[in-house]
């Protein structure tokens, strides 16, 4: 266990945080529930142990804020395909054990598949320039990394370089959580550098629609806590809005450049996120005009080839997909720490350094 | 993933940076940052870009958190995410 004791910078105003939090709570008369969408705000909450300070009337659940997460299974089976192939996968990390049909990129590797790990796009097409073989950028992340995508895109990659986008796009997906029959959610807490791409004002449209408030807030626990102080305001209130609580990092407009670049490269789609929904709009997928570089468009890739299997026995067991709708949390799973641990997943949310799974398993979870 | 790391900027060429982190010197691309970036200044780097120049108020408080994650071990999920963004420059 490597949980570190609390690290606040300023401990006084994380208690008068904390106080105010709970004295807000206590007003509303009622439990309340609140939704964050990011796998650095659940690792914060978890690290610095914020979930002991936060009243017990208090929910505080962690959404679909791990893109690996919710990266389909079939999205995982055109990797493991190409793979098959002999073509190069260039991906994040995170993205080898997480579970296909069959096989994961891992099972791939494992059988000679040649995969690469990547820490940014930039390096795959790097990789790309001193080869002849085929390279695949398997592309996961939200909008904040998809922009890096869309700029090695951009910049004239070499011929054997191309793009499986399995990128997601945010707003979309908190629409459905918010809409989801029985739903308790009654704010969101938005993640600073996510929103350093899409600008503030893209949630207000969405507040406007769903009369759900939104606080964007830092990843500094003290910031948490006054984005939950903040947020529970607004639900006392009864006037939803959204604040921005981050504007060293944040405009209302946000980063125009980028989101030129972003939406240039991509067109949103909707698609399926794993165990959540289909979610309109929710997949990014490269423009026609980019098909030289879609992977999708290069290669035959056969799915039908795997129709035949059942998924692994465990696998119908998981809960993931209710973990990331909110609906229940990783206690609640029968295989959590048993058969599923970090080193022998069988969900992806303990796959990834940002699902819930895997950061309750590290840090400890919950408090009794 | 969408934690980022800061950095200071040492010296920019046209489209890349060579961007300070905790001593070690890397080159950041510069394509999606909306902002002119000069030597002296802070941006924040996501996978290789910098995503934002840091404003020069906010520089301090930012670095604070980071000194505080980049304590961790090799174990510790922020700790791992932060080295990782670091990983991703060349």
């Amino acid at each position: 266990m490597s949980a570190t004791p609390l690290q606040f910078r300023d401990p006084q105003l994380a208690r008068s945080l904390a106080a105010t939090l709970a004295h807000l709570v206590d007003g509303l008369g009622r439990p309340a529930a609140v939704m964050h969408v990011c796998g650095s705000h659940e690792q914060a909450i978890a690290k610095f142990g914020l979930r002991s300070l936060f009243p017990k009337a208090l929910d505080v659940i962690m959404g679909p804020g791990c893109p690996v997460c919710v990266t389909d299974v079939p999205e995982v089976d055109e990797g493991v395909l190409l793979a098959a192939q002999g073509v190069r996968i260039a991906t994040f990390g995170d993205m080898l054990k997480v579970p296909g049909t069959v096989r994961s990129l891992a099972d791939a590797q494992a059988m000679g598949g040649k995969i690469d790990i990547i820490y940014s796009p930039k390096q795959a097409v790097d990789l790309a320039r001193k080869t002849t073989e085929e390279v695949v950028l398997f592309a996961t992340g939200f909008e904040t990394t998809a922009v890096a995508t869309a700029a090695v895109i951009l910049d004239s990659p070499p011929p054997n370089f191309s793009v499986l986008s399995a990128h997601k796009y945010i707003p979309p997906v908190m629409e459905i959580v918010a809409e989801m029959p029985g739903s308790r959610i009654e704010g969101f807490l938005a993640a600073g550098h996510a929103a350093t791409i899409t600008g503030s004002a893209i949630f207000e449209e969405f507040v406007e629609r769903h009369g759900v408030p939104v606080v964007i807030a830092g990843f500094e626990p003290n910031d948490i806590l006054a984005g939950l102080v903040e947020l529970v305001e607004l639900i006392r209130e009864g006037k939803p809005r959204v604040v921005n609580m981050f504007p060293r990092c944040v405009t209302r407009e946000g980063n125009l450049a980028a989101q030129q670049q972003l939406w240039r490269v991509f067109r949103s789609t909707g698609g399926r996120w794993r165990g959540i929904a289909h979610v309109p709009n929710g997949n990014l997928r490269l423009r026609d005009e980019f098909a030289h570089v879609d992977a999708r468009k290069r290669f035959p890739i056969d799915l039908a080839s795997l129709w035949d299997y059942a998924p692994p026995a465990l696998a119908g067991q998981c809960i993931c997909g209710d973990i990331m709708a909110g609906i229940r949390n990783p206690r609640d799973c029968r295989l959590f720490n048993r058969e599923c641990v970090p080193e022998n997943p069988v969900g992806a949310c303990m796959v990834s350094n940002e699902g819930t799974c895997k950061i309750w398993h590290l840090y400890g979870g919950v408090p009794a | 993933m969408c934690l980022g790391v800061p950095g200071r900027v040492v010296a920019v060429n046209e489209f890349t940076a060579t961007v300070d982190f905790w001593g070690v010197r890397k080159d950041v691309r510069l394509d999606i940052v909306d902002e002119p970036v000069a030597p002296g200044d802070y941006i924040l780097n996501h996978v290789g870009f910098a995503i934002r120049r840091i404003p020069p108020e906010s520089v301090a408080e930012t670095l604070a958190l980071y000194d505080a994650l980049l304590e961790g071990d090799d174990t510790d999920l922020m700790t791992g995410d932060v080295r990782a963004e670091i990983a991703g420059t060349s």
